[in-house]
């Protein structure tokens, strides 16, 4: 396993880290990482936080120097599409009509943003947030006294709506359901969210539904139709209701995708010279029985390295890695150590209040994860205390 | 540009030009140097671009924030008094050159 090739497709957090780790781990052969974008591998969370408020620019989002690249032989087959798998033949087939062969494959191919399906979604003024190029052209859509209306009040919507205030613009949220970020945050955090934007100016419609985007279609201004009859007028209508994964190539090849490439335990896909890991990967849940699917810079990396161990004949148990994840909102750094979702009690360490707290979230007795808010050490903490629960079952599984 | 220099206990050391603007922790991780891991990517959430700047240095970058303390708190090679998060040093005009010795590891061996 040391001289044969290997090919990553997706150039984004996952593909960079396993192809970087593949070589901390001595891997000597042939590594290419295909990527669709034309510019180096670069950091995403800084597009919805620094670099939209423009105190960060592109320099400022690359993950490692092209000449670091160089010397560890990681060459990156830019603005290239990966466009087949033949896996009778092992080989990737390339849109600028080359082809890679591989030893081992490794789909890390992240997500795209789910569109709205309403009639005038595809006006100019109605735009998503996945690249350095849909944050160049938002950032200048951002202006002092400029109406936003953004739709989702997930993760990516509270962050452009944070980062559109702090520039000036009025911004109005849309969400479907009651309350903010509500699938993955417990309600003290969700709450503290939600009277942080509105101190902030923000106005936020909870149960409302998007029927239409109404617009000229040359014209600069959007109407954002609610079901109620409401109308929104807008100077850009940014969408965040989730992503999809980029789950294209692995069904051409015939692989299982379901909500994303399934994978096992070794995040090995039904075909066992090809791996999936990042946005993109469904993999089994090391902490119960279902499946997960996870869209995270952890999520990334740590896949990433699992798989380069794995491959390198690490004689590895599965994939266990606590989850984690952060968002920052105005003075806010929130910090997710494991999943929340499902918990069935929580307890408040701290005074909301007070801005600083962490949410200890429970389901039947057992710790699935903390919110912490400007509570780092809490975080950091809790993602040991959870790494140590899982340890014994990882011990466990390994001895049978 | 400053040339930051990063130094082990085992008495290696890597020296990178770092722009104005960028971070110990950036200029380390872009170039790949060995000992510092940078997980949050310069949030300043992790703790695992820890590094020692030493007394006679202090003064010459920004001051230690509360928030920074609080997870110098959790490092895998615990604190001592000339510790920093390499995120939260930016390199500014003033700074030409700075030495930062890194500790063992940056993430609890398991
Ligand atoms: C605005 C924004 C803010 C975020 N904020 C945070 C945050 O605060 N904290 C956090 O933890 N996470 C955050 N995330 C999520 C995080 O960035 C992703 O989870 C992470 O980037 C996933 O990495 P990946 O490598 O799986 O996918 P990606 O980074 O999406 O990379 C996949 C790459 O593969 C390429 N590709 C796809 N198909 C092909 C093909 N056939 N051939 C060649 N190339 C292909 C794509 O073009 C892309 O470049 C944020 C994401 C966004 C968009």
């Amino acid at each position: 396993m040391t001289g044969r090739p290997i090919v990553v497709v997706g150039g984004g957090q996952a593909g960079l880290q396993a192809a970087l780790s593949l070589r901390e781990h001595g891997f000597e052969g042939r590594l290419d990482v295909v990527c669709a974008e034309s510019e180096a591998p670069y950091d995403r969370p800084p597009l919805s936080k620094r670099f939209l408020a423009g105190t960060a620019g592109t320099d400022d989002l690359t993950l490692r120097a092209p000449a670091f690249l160089d010397d560890r032989r990681i060459s990156l087959v830019q603005d290239t599409h990966a466009v087949a798998v033949d896996r009778a033949d092992a080989s990737v087939a390339l849109s600028s009509g080359g082809s890679l062969p591989y030893d081992r494959l490794i789909l890390a191919t992240g997500s795209t943003p789910r569109h709205l399906p309403v009639p005038g979604s595809a006006h100019p003024a109605v735009r998503v947030l996945r690249t350095v190029d849909d944050a160049t052209r938002l950032r200048t859509k951002l202006q002092p006294g400029s109406r936003v209306v953004v739709i989702g009040a997930g993760f990516t919507g509270l962050e452009v709506s944070a980062t559109a205030r702090g520039l000036g613009c009025e911004v109005t949220v849309v969400e479907a359901l009651d309350r903010v970020i509500a699938r993955a945050l417990s309600r003290p955090v969700s709450e503290h969210l939600l009277r942080l934007h509105r101190e902030n100016g923000v106005r936020i419609l909870f149960g409302r539904q998007v029927t239409a985007l109404d617009g000229v279609p040359r014209e600069a201004a959007v109407e954002v139709l609610l079901a109620d009859g409401t109308r929104l007028p807008a100077d850009v209508v940014v969408v965040g209701v989730g992503v999809r994964p980029e789950t294209a190539l692995a069904e051409t090849a015939g692989l299982d995708v379901a909500d994303g490439v399934v994978v096992d335990e070794h995040l090995r896909t039904g075909d066992p010279r090809i791996h999936a890991i990042g946005d993109c990967a469904r993999f089994p849940d090391p902490a119960g029985t279902g499946s997960l699917r996870l869209e995270s810079v952890q999520n990334a990396t740590d896949q990433g390295k699992y798989v380069a161990a794995f491959l390198m004949g690490a004689d590895a148990p599965g994939y266990t890695a606590v989850p984690w994840f952060w968002t920052d909102q105005y003075a806010a750094k929130l910090q997710i150590a494991g999943l929340t979702t499902g918990h069935d009690r929580c307890e408040t360490d701290g005074d909301p209040a007070s801005g600083r707290f962490s949410v200890r979230c429970y389901q039947g007795g057992r710790l699935l994860g903390v919110e912490s808010v400007n509570r780092p050490a809490d975080h950091i903490k809790a993602r040991r205390e959870l790494a140590a629960l899982r340890a014994p079952a990882a011990a466990a599984a390994a001895a049978v | 540009m400053a040339k930051i220099t990063y130094s082990r206990t085992d008495g290696t050391s890597d020296t990178v030009d770092v722009p104005v603007g960028s971070t110990v922790m950036r200029g380390a991780v872009l170039n790949g140097v060995r000992g510092v891991v940078g997980e949050c990517g310069g949030a300043g959430q992790c703790g695992t671009c820890h590094v020692f700047v030493d007394a006679g240095d202090a003064d010459r970058v920004t001051p230690l924030h509360p928030l920074e303390s609080e997870v110098l708190d959790t490092t895998a090679v615990p604190r001592r008094p000339t510790s920093r998060l390499g995120c939260q040093i930016p390199v500014g005009e003033e700074l030409d050159s700075l030495e930062v010795k890194l500790p063992d590891y940056q993430l609890p061996p398991v």
